[in-house]
């Protein structure tokens, strides 16, 4: 533990704080009293660690935030509108002062405060407006917990605690901010005699009598950051009369005696607090990343083996290959556990943008979340943030009607723009939908003819002429407004999705809403794939999108099978990707399905699922369509992953071509 | 950020005084332990001089404390003859004093 590393922790606390502040701020008009204390809370929090790291830039402007929440929590300033926007905004400008921190230019940049001194004006403001109105104010009744406890509280400083650079004194100091500090005694008996005595460790402890209307674990959350460091005992003094005493635990103190009986050094608080044992562990993102990079050059190096015992036909080899591979698929499903992420985190800071973007329109819109258990990929959740940003947004400003055309309509005055998410096939599957005026197909088509991107006369399906709107340079916006029409259209949200190996479409119903179903792998790194072989080259196609494999019996002229009476319309990959070679005489059809397609993919020879790790393809394919990837084979040749998507996109509009 | 040693006047014996500095802090303790501890060793009353010390922290508080013990194994009393401000709110929130604990 270092100083570098506690100060990380106190950013990424600080980060879910505000988020929990933001979440709370949102949840004001419902929750009440209850949010005002969780926004007070986070927001105390956040000043006090902030205090310990000497960060005074995130105390002051905190500090003044802190105030107005303590009259908005004693009654004396009403919750408004206003006072949500002007706290968020305060929660952002907290934000932005912690990202300073971590660039360590907090202090240096003139224009963070100038950012934060119209905040902190209308913050005063908001205080000396409250002192008038709390005459008028009812007093509410106090915390529910109001009433003030006496706790006796007994800390012993690890050894490495000055070294860490971490005071003790902070932490009372902060103490002294939740309750009144009615003793101090200070504890010196570890100090060693002269000879002994290192200038730099710490033998401090203290015996503090502390009397507080806080909880038991607000308390505890004031040496959240020397817990590791540190033995804590906190305790209310009804039920032991004198902490530093209690060498021998008392049943109502469930302490352990290991604790207590060792000399006296650093011990990790959680032996002592069992109850608040945490059960997760922050890792550093980078090391994940690394760990998923070795597990994937791990299965390279597996199937490589598995090749070559193969080749041997020792009988006692492939029994451990296949014993090790069983275990590296282990290993690898376990690594990317590791990186999934629920996405109702990111659902939820969605609240806020619905929050500013309806009041920016005027609009009375509420957010609607499901799924937010769905896991993917954390690499994933990262980049879907933006498109999805702008897909809400765009449900909002084109989607909703405005309040009297909602009325004439019949629909309730409240907008409803929903996201929801669900795991299907391998792919998570996000959408956004609106009850709004859903999407006019004719003007979608006018334009589209008028912007030339089809030609007039062209008979179009709805699916077909909705995802129009993902072409570039296509906006149906009548007016303007400074939400959309900022040169960030559907066309990149479309190729935001693409990039990550996803897709996105769109359907609608006139007058009743729009859905936007936007589908997404899973994870990025490795998967399940299904090989497949024409002539020398190696094709990965992804296991989950494989219904089954039939075989392919030539039909001159068509492009589509009999599947137990239904067409299968399928693609010569051969053709796709101009192999030369005579064709195999006994050629097969992998069925895949895509979201609601289905296609088949005609292929020479069946090789079977192997676990592919994906590499990007280098620049040189950049162009190259159909491809999502390459991977390396056992044997050190490389295979091609195809990119579903577009293919059965393209057999979608060759056939639709066909039917037209 | 300096020590000052003031050497008493000669008939009080060895009696000395040593005035520190700037900050007395975790940064500086390894550099100010010597120097505290040659005083109580020393003198026959040591005394410090704590008027310009701007920082106080935890180290700082260990190294009064240590020096005082190991005045007190010599059958000596450390005396704090000044306190600067950031000292005495240390001493305020500890509940203790610069009369009572360091005379």
């Amino acid at each position: 533990m270092n100083l570098d590393q506690v100060l990380h922790t106190f950013i990424a606390e600080s980060r879910e704080l505000l988020e929990q502040m933001e979440d709370a701020l949102l949840a004001v008009g419902q929750d009440g009293a209850e949010a005002v204390n969780a926004i007070f809370r986070a927001a105390h929090t956040i000043k006090g660690s902030a205090g310990m790291f000497g960060l005074d830039a995130v105390v002051e402007f905190t500090h003044v935030a802190e105030s107005v929440l303590d009259k908005v929590r004693d009654g004396a300033i009403a919750v408004d509108d206003e006072l949500v926007s002007l706290l968020l905004a305060c929660c952002d400008h907290i934000g932005a002062l912690v990202n300073a921190v971590e660039a360590g230019t907090l202090g240096a940049d003139p224009a963070l405060a100038a950012a934060g001194s119209p905040l902190v004006t209308a913050l005063q403001a908001r205080l000396d407006g409250g002192a008038v109105a709390s005459v008028a104010a009812p007093a509410p009744a106090a915390a529910p917990d109001g009433a003030v406890r006496q706790w006796d509280i007994a800390l012993r400083f690890g050894a490495d605690v000055l070294r860490n650079g971490m005071d003790p004194l902070s932490f009372i100091r902060y103490l002294a901010q939740l309750g009144s500090i009615e003793h101090v005694a200070l504890q010196d008996d570890r100090l060693p005699a002269a000879d002994g005595f290192d200038p730099e460790s710490c033998y401090l402890g203290f015996a503090i009598g502390f009397a507080s209307d806080a909880s038991q674990a607000a308390i505890e959350a004031v040496f959240d950051f020397v817990r590791d460091d540190c033995e804590i005992r906190i305790a209310p003094r009804a039920a032991v009369q004198t902490v530093v005493q209690t060498v021998v635990p008392t049943p109502a103190q469930p302490v352990a005696p290991a604790a207590e009986a060792a000399p006296a050094k650093a011990r990790p608080g959680a032996e002592a607090r069992p109850q608040q044992e945490k059960r997760s562990v922050r890792v550093d993102a980078d090391k994940l990343d690394r760990l998923i990079d070795l597990v994937g050059e791990l299965i390279i190096a597996g199937a490589s083996a598995s090749v070559i015992a193969r080749r041997t036909q020792i009988a006692d080899l492939l029994e451990c290959t296949s014993t090790l591979s069983g275990l590296v698929e282990e290993v690898r499903d376990s690594a990317l556990q590791l990186r999934m992420v629920k996405i109702g985190a990111t659902f939820n800071r969605f609240q806020r943008v619905v929050h500013d973007v309806a009041r920016e329109l005027g609009k009375d819109i509420r957010l609607e979340v499901n799924g937010e258990d769905a896991e993917l990929d954390k690499t994933v959740v990262e980049k879907i943030g933006d498109p999805l940003t702008h897909l809400v947004r765009n449900a909002m400003d084109h989607g909703i009607e405005p309040a009297d055309v909602r009325a004439a309509r019949g629909k309730p005055a409240q907008g409803t723009v929903s996201l929801n998410a669900y795991h299907d096939s391998g792919s998570i599957v996000i959408e956004v939908s609106d009850d709004g005026g859903g999407l006019k197909r004719d003007r979608i088509l006018a334009k589209a003819i008028e912007r030339g991107l089809v030609e007039p006369g062209r008979q179009m399906s709805d699916k077909e002429i909705f995802n129009l709107i993902f072409e570039p340079g296509f906006s149906t916006a009548e007016q303007v407004t400074n939400l959309s029409g900022r040169g960030v259209g559907m066309d990149v949200v479309k190729r935001n999705i693409t990039a990550l190996r996803g897709s996105v479409e769109m359907s609608s119903r006139e007058g009743a809403g729009t859905t936007v179903t936007v589908r997404l792998p899973l994870t990025l790194a490795i998967i399940n794939g299904f090989q497949v072989g024409i002539g020398k080259s190696v094709f990965v196609i992804p296991m989950e999108m494989v219904e089954e494999c039939i075989e392919f019996r030539e039909q001159p002229g068509a492009d589509w099978v009999d599947l137990r009476g239904k067409p299968l319309p399928f693609v010569r990959l051969r053709e796709r990707f101009g192999i030369k070679g005579p064709e195999a005489r006994r050629r097969s059809i992998v069925v895949v399905r895509y979201g609601s397609q289905h296609a088949g993919l005609v292929v020479d020879s069946l090789l079977g699922e192997f676990q592919t790790v994906i590499k990007p393809l280098g620049k040189v394919f950049a162009g190259a369509r159909f491809l999502s990837g390459s991977s390396i084979l056992g044997n050190g040749d490389v295979a091609l992953i195809l990119d579903m998507a577009a293919l059965l996109n393209d057999v979608e509009s060759d056939s639709q071509a066909m039917a037209a | 950020m300096s020590i000052v040693e003031e050497i008493g006047a000669p008939r009080q014996g060895a009696a000395a005084r040593l005035a520190v500095e700037g900050e007395m802090t975790i940064y500086r303790a390894a550099e100010l332990w010597p120097a505290l501890l040659e005083t109580v060793h020393a003198a026959a009353a040591p005394a410090l001089d704590l008027a310009n010390v701007a920082e106080f922290d935890s180290a700082g508080l260990q190294l009064l404390l240590a020096a005082r013990r190991e005045a007190a194994r010599l059958g000596k009393t450390l005396a704090v003859t000044a306190a600067s401000p950031a000292v005495a709110e240390v001493f305020a929130l500890l509940g203790m004093t610069i009369e009572g604990d360091f005379a």
